[in-house]
């Protein structure tokens, strides 16, 4: 039986691959996604769009057309073949979700859809039962609408207050702010690692330092850390990680929670089925360990699967080759646009990962989004799901070039091109 | 391939920069807003009927180029028009945009078809009619705000 690690190519295991002499080879890179090989409206797509959802490896593609070929099944109840191989493929993908994190135990690891949905559980279980009423949970004046939403409505609920530390016209948390608003009152705080509309790092170290020292519990949002930076849960001493897997090169619809082993236990389970209990009887159900306690239901097991093959090629490549080639690129790309005439950034925090939020003299995002489509230029424009960022610099939208590890100088070339020919059409 | 020139007529981007009977109208009747929450364009559209007739439109808000234009143009082409007309109107217009439009029937349209080029673009259609949902809603009486999503 193959499973995902082993299908993986061995040369992507080294950090340097082989025959080119440098840590990061894009054009091989770019090799193994095969998306980027097409043309778009008769030019070469150049695809700007990763934070909203990243491109998938062959290895990724492979894995879940794998799994539905050879192993599917359904998994922990089965005593037949395929049902165990499926069970042994799908924890694999748990172990190496735990590794990438160096999460403590595996049974920390939580399979979700998505980033989403991590932080609507911790919301509706830890939350539900430690936040009550004139109680507070503090947020960032950045965060995307999944990391207000599920808080708002927790706070509604129980009569307790959200809080919003502010950031600074550069998109940076105002930190000091940020320490007033931690008080006895103050159950969870809750904050984006990576801001998905401007691009800031967070200093969650301190952050954690911080709530810490009151005793308060930090769930972290990294959907847009994961691909970019090196995520340590116990170096970081986080309480919970929350990460969608589309946007580290694996699937749609799986995600993952991670919390530390304590503070699962004592959570309630989020919802109730199969596989999420010990025994059940109609007076009284037990419920199963960590982390099948929070995963009611047939999870999304070829999701996982694509998800942990993902993971084995981000490693592969190593985050540390990874981290240092987009941060050339996005300084490079950041240096090129804000270069041409009319142009104003929207985040220009000094720690910044994968995104360049723009706006083009009094241009609608919208139109610069549909110009640069006649190219072949994927970005986003919009709001980004993060309205009160919006409302904070007083713009309604802004265009959204986002950066993976297999984009290039070239396609940043292409997008200043394009950027010039909407000056153009609108001159 | 479609054309951008198509879409972006120089027609269009005069009104974008510059759009007709932008103001509140303190004297109207009806009015609506209209939202789109996906690119965050608003407009709210006032209206001034007498009778059958608007007598007088005007509107107010921030959207894209072509949903400026479009607002901008819309205004002007109801004007005097009976409801009937208008409604009438929006109907044609949003033949024209989504591509279904016989050729024959666009003289109706006027200086509106400018925008045919929208029907090869199909994410901006509801750009493009944003502010006629509107319109549609003040007409009917309704207060809350109309969405193209």
């Amino acid at each position: 039986m193959i499973t995902a690690r082993q299908r993986l190519p061995r040369k992507l295991r080294s950090p340097q691959l082989p025959g080119t002499g440098v840590a990061f080879d894009v054009d091989k890179v770019r090799s193994h996604f095969p998306i980027l090989r097409q043309r778009v409206r008769g030019k070469t797509l150049v695809y700007l769009d990763s934070a909203a959802t990243s491109q998938k490896p062959q290895v990724v593609i492979d894995a879940i057309g794998s799994y539905y070929e050879r192993d599917n099944a359904n998994i922990h109840r089965g005593v037949h073949y395929l049902s165990e191989h499926a069970t042994e493929d799908y924890e694999a993908a748990r172990r190496t979700v735990q590794g990438f994190l160096n999460a403590a135990d595996a049974s920390e690891i939580v399979f979700v859809r998505g980033a989403t949905e991590a932080i609507n559980l911790v919301a509706q279980t830890y939350g539900r039962t430690n936040v009550h009423a004139g109680d507070e949970v503090l947020i960032t004046g950045m965060e995307h609408h999944s990391n207000i939403v599920p808080w708002q409505i927790l706070c509604e609920e129980k009569g307790a207050r959200l809080r919003v530390a502010p950031i600074n016209d550069r998109g940076e948390l105002l930190l000091e702010e940020f320490e007033n608003l931690l008080g006895p009152r103050t159950k969870i705080v809750a904050v984006t690692h990576v801001s998905n509309a401007l691009g800031t790092i967070n200093p969650v170290q301190r952050i954690i330092e911080m709530a810490h020292r009151g005793n308060i519990r930090v769930l972290l949002d990294g959907a847009q850390a994961v691909p970019h930076l090196k995520v340590d849960v116990r170096a970081l001493d986080c309480d919970f990680y929350a990460f969608s897997g589309h946007k580290v090169y694996g699937p749609t619809g799986i995600g993952v929670l991670y919390g530390k082993s304590a503070l699962l236990d004592a959570m309630p389970p989020y919802q109730g089925g199969g596989d999420m209990i010990t025994s059940v009887t109609f007076e009284k159900t037990i419920y199963n360990n960590l982390p099948y306690k929070f995963e009611a239901g047939t999870p999304h097991v070829a999701g996982a699967i694509g998800l942990g093959a993902a993971i084995e090629y981000v490693n592969g490549l190593g985050i540390d080759n990874i981290a240092p080639y987009e941060h050339e690129l996005l300084a490079y790309a950041t240096d090129a646009v804000s270069a041409i005439s009319g142009v104003r950034l929207i985040g220009t925090a000094r720690e910044k990962a994968g995104v360049l939020s723009f706006l083009l003299d009094s241009i609608h995002p919208h139109d610069i989004g549909t110009i640069l489509d006649q190219d072949g230029i994927a970005i986003r424009t919009g709001h980004h799901c993060a309205q009160p960022v919006m409302q904070r610099f007083g713009i309604a939208a802004t265009a959204r070039a986002s950066f993976a590890l297999y984009n290039t100088r070239g396609e940043v070339d292409a997008l200043v091109e394009g950027i010039q020919k909407v000056r153009e059409v609108f001159a | 391939m479609p054309d951008l020139r198509e879409l972006y007529q120089e027609v269009i981007l005069e009104h974008s920069k510059a759009p007709r009977n932008y103001r509140e109208l303190t004297t109207a009747s009806h009015r609506a807003e209209g939202y789109n929450p996906l690119c965050g364009d608003h407009f709210t559209v006032y209206l001034s009927v007498e009778g059958d007739s608007i007598r007088d439109i005007s509107f107010q808000g921030s959207g894209c180029a072509i949903s400026k234009a479009s607002a901008s143009m819309m205004t002007q082409s109801v004007k005097g028009k009976t409801r009937a007309e208008a409604e009438t109107l929006f109907d044609r217009f949003h033949k024209l945009v989504t591509g279904q439009l016989a050729n024959g029937r666009r003289a109706e349209l006027g200086k509106l078809t400018v925008f045919s080029g929208v029907s090869e673009f199909p994410v901006r259609v509801k750009c493009a009619t944003l502010a006629w949902h509107a319109l549609h809603a003040a007409m009917q009486g309704k207060q809350e705000t109309v969405s193209t999503e």
